[in-house]
């Protein structure tokens, strides 16, 4: 159980990443622009992949009528998600010390990786949603009113993973350190689940011979 | 037919022209040589001297392809350079607004002898001055007027540390000038070489001491270097010493001198009180990066040096027919001393030279400075069968390229042995040559840029005035190849090279607005506004993709004097924005991302008058644009400004 807790407290510790690391990053390329324009996305807040891209990204959605790239103060998530991934970070170390006392036992350790697996799940969810608002809720005085072949409004949604051509642009959206951490994290939470799982059923048959 | 077809192209390709020399791009792989395929870049820049252009050119190696003008002397309606009332004090001089210079020697500088890429500086040959270009904004930032001197041309030539940037005068003139007989010249004229001190982290130039010389016309000049460093030799031409009908009688001596200075123990006497303070009115104006802003300040005083004062600091190297060039090798032992009425080349070496200095070999004096033996400093000569040599520059494998402006030709030839190696023709009567660092002691002996002072019949004709050619020849070979002819813009005096990698990265792409110190600037569109001063109207206006802020100003007058000062909120590269305004007497501006700049327009007729932006800088550029209302001068409409009501 000693090696099942370690790994816990190891593996939500892991997730502290998140607040060096970005998560993700949307990276807009296009001929005129041979280095990318790009953001990088932390669950705190958004800064442009060099220093003035946010405002340059700015300038260039204007024309099609989107609105600025929220500063943290816009969006409650950039409040919240500090505040939830440290939650998660301080119950995970928690669980990790008290299952190495041998206080609790390892169904506390699954039932984080559950609770975070969700609370991910989630963000996705969240941040699709902000994605799909920011790239179709366009100003309706906006200078350039581009269409679809069939009528329809053009949306400028980024993808939530992978590429998407979008106009003159190549848009790149793909997780970054701070989302492998996490990633790497609640796989060692998983591990740690599994070790003390093992570790009971070893433990059982020791007693029972 | 197909016999005949291959008869007109074989007869084809010689058409025109009959020298053996030159097969056309066709016949090797010239044309692989020079071509940089899109989106690939240049290997070398080289930045061209725009002689009466009073202007610098960037030009790409081998490409030869035009990146940029960087306005120096004279005034730039491309930018507002010179017109705008921060550039304006750039070009004051102790004359006033002199906006126009003729640019001759550009000078990359160095640390121990090697290209360091912080500035570039060149001279005005005309109005005396020399400037400091900085090659991370490419922007002149600094220009010294030269007093006592006239024909600033053995110029602007840096010590191997940059410690020095000299200032020899072409033209003996009074000195101080004074109400006198031409015809009394000779024994009354001096010749002011200046040294220029250039100070260490931000390049600023102070002139530490003028040695006034003998009234002979200092032509050319070059630093020593390694061993000579120290040392700067001057060629003189007109040691007759004639004013009239110079061509004949300043001709007429067999031999003139090129002079040796050694500047370390002139500077020594000089940091020792030695020197004379000359009451002087010359200008220094310094452009400020982070202010946006030029200022000029009349300096009042002058340190002069009389050489017989510093005993062994200067001595007269006799040089054959008038020498032009004098160029001093990358191992800094030979001085090549280029007679440009003869066949021949001179060189002197530096270590015969000390010999027959410590020896003190002389063989007379003029005006108490010692001559010494021509046959004791020499080194060699090289014979070379060309005519008019004039300017010699290095390879790193110890050749040397001198071109002959009377016979259109470069003359490879080994320094050491003097033999001549290879000679190809230019098209037609070239100056001057460049080798990037072929002026230090590291030269990168890839390519040789010629330039030409006649073009004829190289490009179509453009009526009788034609812009002037420079030549690319690949040098890596034992044999040169012409392998490139490009036009260029003014005269192309003279260039200086170095490898692009030494300059790209540090290339600035914008200024940072949150640096902008500009007195003027707006930091922030919300800042925008226009103030009333008596008759001067101050327009803060900010610009981005695509609009001005404010766009409409009302209360304007006739007989205003209206300053718009314009910052450019853009901090992505390359986006500049223009502004210009319906019968502006000046010119219109031209403002780089996080930049302010002022233009001043006087409104003569009542009426709305629009302004625009000049640079296409988006999809909406042509409604980037406003309105001023022009009222009478005795109007009472209040002043009022808007953007987007």
């Amino acid at each position: 159980m000693k090696k099942a807790s370690l790994a816990m407290i190891v593996g939500s510790a892991l997730l502290m990443g998140l607040f060096v690391f970005p998560l993700w990053n949307i990276e807009l390329g296009a001929p005129q622009y041979p280095e990318p324009l790009g953001i990088n996305i932390y669950i705190n807040g958004l800064q442009g992949q060099s220093e003035f891209d946010i405002q340059n990204i700015d300038g260039l959605n204007h024309y099609i009528g989107m609105k600025t790239l929220p500063k943290p103060e816009d969006m409650w998530e950039f409040s919240v998600f500090p505040l939830v991934i440290g939650g998660m970070v301080g119950f995970g170390v928690l669980f990790g010390a008290l299952g190495y006392f041998d206080k609790i036992s390892y169904h506390w350790f699954f039932g984080w990786f559950i609770l975070m697996t969700i609370l991910g799940v989630l963000g996705m969810y969240d941040f699709n949603a902000w994605l799909l608002d920011y790239g179709t809720n366009l100003d309706p005085k906006a200078i350039m009113k581009l269409v679809n072949p069939d009528g329809t409004p053009m949306s400028y949604k980024p993808p939530l993973l992978g590429h998407q051509k979008m106009l003159n642009f190549d848009a790149y959206s793909y997780p970054r350190l701070g989302a492998y951490f996490m990633f790497l994290g609640m796989c060692l939470t998983l591990i740690a689940g599994y070790l003390g799982w093992k570790y009971k059923k070893a433990s059982n048959l020791n007693y029972s011979t | 037919m197909a016999l005949i077809g291959v008869a007109m192209i074989i007869s084809s390709c010689g058409n025109g022209s009959n020298k053996s020399s030159s097969n056309g791009a066709l016949g090797s792989s010239a044309a692989e040589k020079v071509y940089v395929a899109p989106g690939q870049q240049d290997e070398f820049y080289a930045f061209l001297s725009g002689g009466y252009s009073g202007n610098l050119t960037v030009y790409g190696l081998p490409s030869g392809r035009m990146f940029k003008e960087i306005p120096v002397f004279s005034q730039f309606p491309t930018s507002g350079y010179g017109y705008s009332e921060e550039t304006k004090p750039m070009l004051n001089t102790s004359f006033g607004f002199v906006p126009w210079d003729d640019a001759h020697h550009p000078d990359i500088s160095q640390t121990n002898g090697e290209l360091d890429g912080r500035w570039i500086f060149i001279n005005g040959n005309n109005t005396p001055r020399v400037a400091r270009i900085n090659l991370s904004t490419f922007e002149t930032e600094e220009i010294i007027e030269v007093p006592n001197s006239a024909g600033n041309h053995s110029s602007s030539f840096i010590t191997e540390n940059t410690e020095y940037v000299v200032a020899g005068t072409r033209f003996s003139v009074p000195v101080p000038q004074k109400d006198m007989p031409i015809n009394e010249y000779k024994g009354n004229f001096k010749g002011a070489l200046t040294f220029i001190s250039v100070e260490p982290e931000h390049g600023n130039m102070d002139i530490k001491f003028q040695l006034l010389m003998p009234g002979f016309n200092y032509d050319l000049s070059h630093p020593g270097r390694g061993d000579s460093h120290g040392w700067f030799f001057f060629t003189t031409y007109n040691t007759e010493e004639a004013n009239s009908l110079m061509e004949v009688n300043s001709s007429q001596n067999d031999k003139d001198f090129i002079a040796a200075v050694n500047w370390k123990k002139i500077e020594e006497y000089v940091n020792n009180g030695g020197g004379t303070k000359m009451p002087a009115d010359y200008a220094h104006n310094v452009y400020d990066e982070g202010t946006h802003m030029g200022t000029s300040t009349m300096k009042k005083e002058v340190l002069t040096v009389d050489p017989l004062k510093v005993p062994g600091a200067v001595f007269f190297l006799p040089t054959p027919k008038s020498p032009h060039g004098c160029d001093v090798d990358p191992t800094g032992q030979y001085i090549i001393g280029n007679g440009k009425l003869s066949a021949d080349l001179t060189v002197h070496s530096f270590d015969k030279m000390i010999a027959a200095i410590e020896d003190e070999k002389f063989d007379g004096e003029a005006y108490g400075i010692p001559i010494l033996k021509f046959e004791d400093v020499l080194a060699g000569t090289v014979k070379s069968g060309g005519l008019g040599p004039l300017h010699t520059e290095f390879d790193e494998k110890g050749n040397a390229y001198t071109t002959f402006f009377i016979s259109s030709e470069v003359v490879k030839w080994k320094l050491g042995t003097w033999e001549v190696v290879d000679r190809k023709p230019t098209f037609y009567s070239v100056g001057h040559l460049m080798i990037p660092g072929g002026n230090s002691r590291k030269p990168f002996g890839k390519y040789v840029v010629a330039m030409n002072k006649i073009t004829k019949d190289r490009y179509l004709p453009t009526g009788p005035e034609m812009e002037h050619s420079a030549q690319i020849y690949d040098i890596s070979g034992e044999k040169m190849e012409l392998i490139y002819d490009f036009p260029t813009h003014g005269e192309p005096h003279y260039a200086a090279g170095c490898p692009a990698e030494l300059l790209a990265p540090k290339s600035k792409k914008i200024y940072r607005l949150d640096d902008n110190k500009h007195p003027y600037a707006v930091s922030n569109p919300s800042e925008a506004r226009v103030e009333r001063n008596g008759n001067e109207v101050h327009i803060y206006m900010s610009t981005i993709r695509s609009h001005f802020t404010p766009d409409n100003i009302e209360g304007v007058k006739v007989g205003d004097k209206v300053y718009f000062h314009i910052t450019n909120h853009e901090q992505d590269f390359d986006v500049p924005h223009g502004f210009s305004i319906i019968g502006q007497n000046t010119s219109e501006l031209l403002v780089m991302p996080g930049q302010t700049k002022t233009s001043i327009w006087e409104p003569k007729k009542v009426g709305v008058w629009p302004f625009y932006c000049t640079d296409f800088c988006s999809a909406l550029h042509q409604e980037m644009q406003g309105y001023v209302r022009v009222s009478p001068a005795n109007s009472d409409i209040e002043l009022s400004w808007s953007l987007g009501e």
